[in-house]
């Protein structure tokens, strides 16, 4: 059976999903998926142990052996993203219960859940498959049933945010094939590892240099890399506010994992950053990321596309982690993987606590919140902190590492403009603390009560880890050490 | 207290304000229990730190560490001699401020009373952490936390006014300390391998002087709190706080808190001898030496009574920078002396000023004349508190004046000494002339009715215990020499001749 895990990790949640459809009724539904994203987490939980313990785990499926055979290849690397996607779908699932209720009619529950689980499957397929059509796969699993996702909100709107997002995901998707064929034509191998021997040979053909820029703009079309995130500010708006707090902390992260994968593993820092002026691009996007998407979002009066253009920002900050070249650049990426998923999480499903009670996010909606509803206020004061950096909190974790990085390399320019960066993040949340705080409440808001406890509970879990993985970093500093240390080919 | 060991009175002094809120949000509706546990607990405060005092007397070395967040970053405590220095201070003048707002916050009925006495005993929990830290990353994390547990008692009043003064106030204090202030401390952390406070400064011979002397200006621009211009605007907007926060708070506790800093980071991390040759140290001599004379200038022409101490405030806060950023024992002991004397003169003609307000629901100095009769004693205390910030004896702030003054001339900073002499010109010319109008009215002078009387007793209480403090620190000045001598010397205090 442990042998048998990190297919399980995929099968399960494939295999519940269409299960759901004959569960009646809906409570049972959700409870079975909750059930299968625990197991999924407590997978996850037994692979990081086995990592850490003996090292990278080969599972060959149907035990043809790579390269013609499908591997599943589990490093420290994916098995730390499989643990991040697993542990929040599990805290979001908690919540979705009653999130839902209010925010999708009665009759598409079911769906919902059939969609969450085919999309937690894709997420999870891409982080585990060390096979390379195999991430093109489940990227579209995950692409499809989150296009679905988006679609189920009440708001008519989001069918038009769906569209914008399925189009240029589209396009994305069709980017990454065609840089996965014709590096399959150069090479003659679809496995990861097998790539990653043979590209040196032919990392000199234009052909080779085609194949990288077309999976690299894919994939930045994916992570929503500032000028490719039109898609994202109405996607994350719009969706049903479970589905925001999950692609907002997870999905995004899955596509970082894929350009960390093939810059670091398959093509080499050798190649990625000396024949391609990789780096001159990411710094530069990822800067401008950072400082527009983040003055974006101050003027915005719809609180998730403040929380959304935030997202662009931040996935800027993890770009520019690893873009700076050095190992401890690269620690600060995969650090902030981690951190953001967590803040991330905890702020949507706090937003969600309040499109439950009041039934809407502008900035309005928030006026006078925080006598109304103190502990979903308190939540995203918090979590907005740990957004800011502020010490004691995980956000501060990721800026420390990342200016330090930046530092290291003599860039004292950059550092003042991550630095620049986080004082916008506190212009923007300062908009919502100062209408929960200070502007009395809409006249129809008189009557709005705390948000119940199966919403308070997994936002406060969220929030209580915000601070716990601010104070013990020995889990997250000690395994993305390893990890740079490992794609740098230092060994630890 | 021989059943505590230094290390638990240590952390105690740290946790106890917090325990404090507990009790203090417990007992929010029964005013008395909740201020009888704020004034408790400052006493118990109080006792803790005086019993430090005299640890560090008896020469022991007493340090604690908490947790290690990051490889290297700990949040680690230790005593010594400047942070007890400062801790005294707080522990001192907390139980009098909370007598002086009982007075006052009832006599104005203010709202939220429980949300007030609970995020004061917060802030003084974070000046307790910022005093006894022992590396740069501790106090900048109790130095982040002063600014966001004193957001709520800035905009207590919440209305716009107190919104606008509020997002000044964040935004400044927040912004330097995110992009200048860390900025060093990574910066620091990257030179030097350590944040650990070691006397005689932790970066070796390598870092050239002018990455230094960069390092400097970041530590001096981002240490907002220390107010130095065009960074000090934030001060005047805090004004909007009632006015015991404005007494403890921007008259001691943040803006002390501030220079503070500044002190640690240029004996501990740079070392006084480093500051003295760094490029770009007369540059921020002659920054500082503007804004003392610049806030002076502007106080002048305030007419707020509170807006005029707060710029008073800015052009004092200065000095105390001036006197770090000489880098010589005389400096430093007057910088250090006069956080001290400040502390007293300025917390008294806040404490008047709440007491005018109270009493007479005046808030214009040009609306105070005339007013000794009524209130002779907050008068009396305003004019103490007055001299002591001009450096006149018999008033404690003589001493520190003398020692910064004389720093001036063994530097042969010419034109800081004129700054000096003609700053203290310019208090007199905006102080004294509030008491003096106020027992000697002009002809033309309204009268007030006779209804008028003096402000709630606590309030003359608290005022007139910090006017005798001026005087006091005039008289017996010797225990706070060598307290201050002690902070260039080795850990723990010297009894040398």
């Amino acid at each position: 059976m442990l042998t048998h895990l990190p297919i399980l990790q995929v099968i399960v949640p494939l295999m519940a999903a269409p299960i759901c459809l004959m569960l009646r009724p809906v409570r049972l539904v959700w409870l079975f998926a909750l059930i299968a994203s625990a197991m999924v987490f407590l997978i996850s939980v037994a692979l990081l142990q086995q990592v850490v313990q003996s090292g990278t785990i080969i599972y060959e499926i149907g035990g043809w052996s790579a390269p013609w055979g499908i591997e599943y290849r589990i490093d420290l690397l994916n098995a730390y993203l499989l643990l991040i996607i697993s542990a929040i779908s599990t805290v979001i699932l908690l919540s979705t219960h009653t999130s839902i209720q209010s925010e999708l009619a009665a009759e598409r529950h079911t769906f919902f859940y059939v969609a969450y689980l085919l999309c937690l499957a894709g997420l999870l397929g891409i982080a585990a498959t060390g096979d390379l059509f195999n991430v093109f796969v489940f990227l579209e699993i995950s692409a499809l049933s989150s296009y679905a996702l988006i679609a189920l909100g009440n708001n008519r709107r989001a069918l038009w945010a769906s569209y914008q997002y399925l189009i240029m995901g589209t396009i994305g998707a069709t980017f990454i094939l065609i840089g996965i064929g014709l590096m399959y034509v150069m090479t003659g191998t679809l496995n990861m590892y097998d790539l990653s021997q043979r590209l040196p040979e032919v990392s000199d053909s234009r052909t080779v240099f085609t194949a990288f820029a077309f999976f690299i703009v894919g994939v930045c079309l994916k992570l929503a890399l500032f000028p490719l995130h039109m898609w994202l500010p109405n996607a994350y708006a719009y969706a049903p506010s479970a589905v925001t707090a999950l692609l907002a902390a997870t999905a995004t992260k899955v596509a970082v994992y894929i350009l960390i994968r093939f810059i670091f593993s398959v093509f080499g820092v050798e190649f990625s950053f000396s024949h391609f002026p990789l780096q001159d691009i990411f710094l530069v996007l990822s800067l401008a990321g950072i400082l527009i998407a983040s003055t974006t979002a101050i003027f915005q009066q719809n609180v998730k596309r403040i929380l959304a253009y935030s997202s662009v920002a931040q996935v800027g900050y993890m770009i520019l982690g690893f873009s700076i070249g050095n190992p401890a650049g690269l620690m600060a990426t995969l650090l902030h993987l981690f951190n953001h998923a967590l803040m991330k999480g905890a702020l949507f499903l706090a937003v969600g606590a309040v499109m439950y009670r009041v039934g809407g996010v502008q900035l309005s909606d928030f006026a006078g919140l925080g006598k109304r509803m103190p502990w979903t206020m308190a939540a995203i004061v918090i979590g907005g902190l740990s957004l800011i950096g502020v010490p004691l909190t995980v956000g501060f974790v990721s800026k420390w590492y990342l200016v330090a990085a930046v530092l290291e390399r003599g860039w004292w320019p950059v550092a003042v403009f991550i630095l620049v960066g986080s004082l916008l993040a506190v212009i923007y949340i300062w908009r919502i603390v100062e209408a929960a705080y200070f502007q009395l409440p809409a006249p129809g808001n008189a009557e709005v009560r705390e948000a119940p406890l199966s919403l308070l509970i997994p936002t406060w879990m969220l929030v209580v880890a915000n601070i716990y993985f601010g104070l013990d970093t020995r889990l997250t500093v000690g395994i993305s050490e390893s990890i740079a240390k490992m794609l740098f080919g230092v060994e630890p | 207290m021989m059943w505590l060991s230094p290390e638990t009175m240590l952390q105690l002094s740290i946790v106890l304000p917090v325990l404090a809120t507990a009790g203090i949000i417990a007992a929010g509706s029964y005013p008395n229990i909740r201020e009888a546990i704020s004034i408790t607990a400052g006493l118990l405060l109080l006792y803790l730190v005086v019993n430090l005092y005299m640890a560090l007397d008896n020469g022991a070395i007493v340090s604690v560490l908490w947790l290690e967040p990051l490889p290297g970053l700990a949040i680690k405590f230790r005593i010594e001699a400047l942070g007890v220095m400062f801790s005294l201070i707080a522990g001192f003048l907390w139980p009098v401020t909370t007598i002086y707002s009982i007075g006052y916050m009832r006599a104005h009925n203010e709202p939220h009373q429980t949300r007030f006495y609970a995020c004061f005993a917060i802030a003084i929990t974070c000046v307790m952490g910022v005093a006894y830290a022992d590396n740069l990353f501790t106090l900048f994390v109790f130095y982040e936390f002063l600014t966001l547990s004193t957001y709520p008692l800035v905009t207590h009043a919440g209305t716009e006014k107190a919104r606008q003064g509020g997002r000044v106030y964040l935004g400044l204090l927040l912004g330097t300390s995110i992009v200048f202030f860390l900025l060093a401390i990574i910066g620091t952390w990257l030179l030097a391998g350590t944040l650990d406070f070691v006397h005689g400064g932790v970066f070796g011979n390598e870092p050239s002087s002018y990455v230094l002397g960069v390092l400097l200006v970041l530590f001096v621009f981002g240490i907002g709190k220390a107010a130095i211009m065009p960074f000090h605007r934030w001060l005047p907007a805090a004004m909007v706080a009632p006015t015991p926060v404005s007494a403890l708070l921007h008259a001691v506790a943040v803006v002390k808190a501030g220079v503070f800093t500044l002190l640690k980071v240029v004996v501990f991390i740079f070392g006084i001898d480093l500051v003295g040759i760094l490029p770009t140290t007369q540059g921020l001599l002659y920054l500082a030496g503007a804004s003392v004379l610049l806030a002076s200038l502007i106080a002048m022409r305030q007419d707020n009574l509170k807006a005029r101490l707060a710029y008073s405030t800015i052009s004092q806060l200065n000095y105390i920078t001036i006197g770090a950023l000489l880098a010589t024992g005389t400096s430093l002991t007057g910088s250090a002396m006069h956080i001290v004397m400040h502390a007293f003169g300025k917390i008294t003609l806040f404490f008047c000023a709440g007491a005018i307000l109270t009493a007479a629901h005046q808030t214009e100095i040009s609306r105070m004349q005339g007013l000794g009769r009524q209130m002779p004693i907050t008068m009396t205390a305003f004019f103490i508190g007055s001299l002591s910030i001009i450096g006149v004896p018999p008033t404690g702030g003589s001493w520190s004046k003398w020692y910064l003054m004389m720093a001036t001339l063994e530097t042969g900073q010419w034109i800081l000494m004129a700054v000096l002499m003609l700053s203290a010109l310019l208090n007199v010319a905006y102080l004294l002339p509030i008491p003096i109008r106020a027992f000697l009215p002009a002809k033309s002078a309204q009268t007030f009715s006779t209804g008028i009387k003096e402000a709630p007793l606590l309030s003359l209480i608290a005022l007139s215990i910090t006017a005798l403090g001026c005087v006091a620190l005039f008289l017996f000045p010797q225990s706070l020499h060598e307290l201050v001598n002690a902070i260039l010397n080795a850990p723990g205090l010297n009894h040398g001749p």
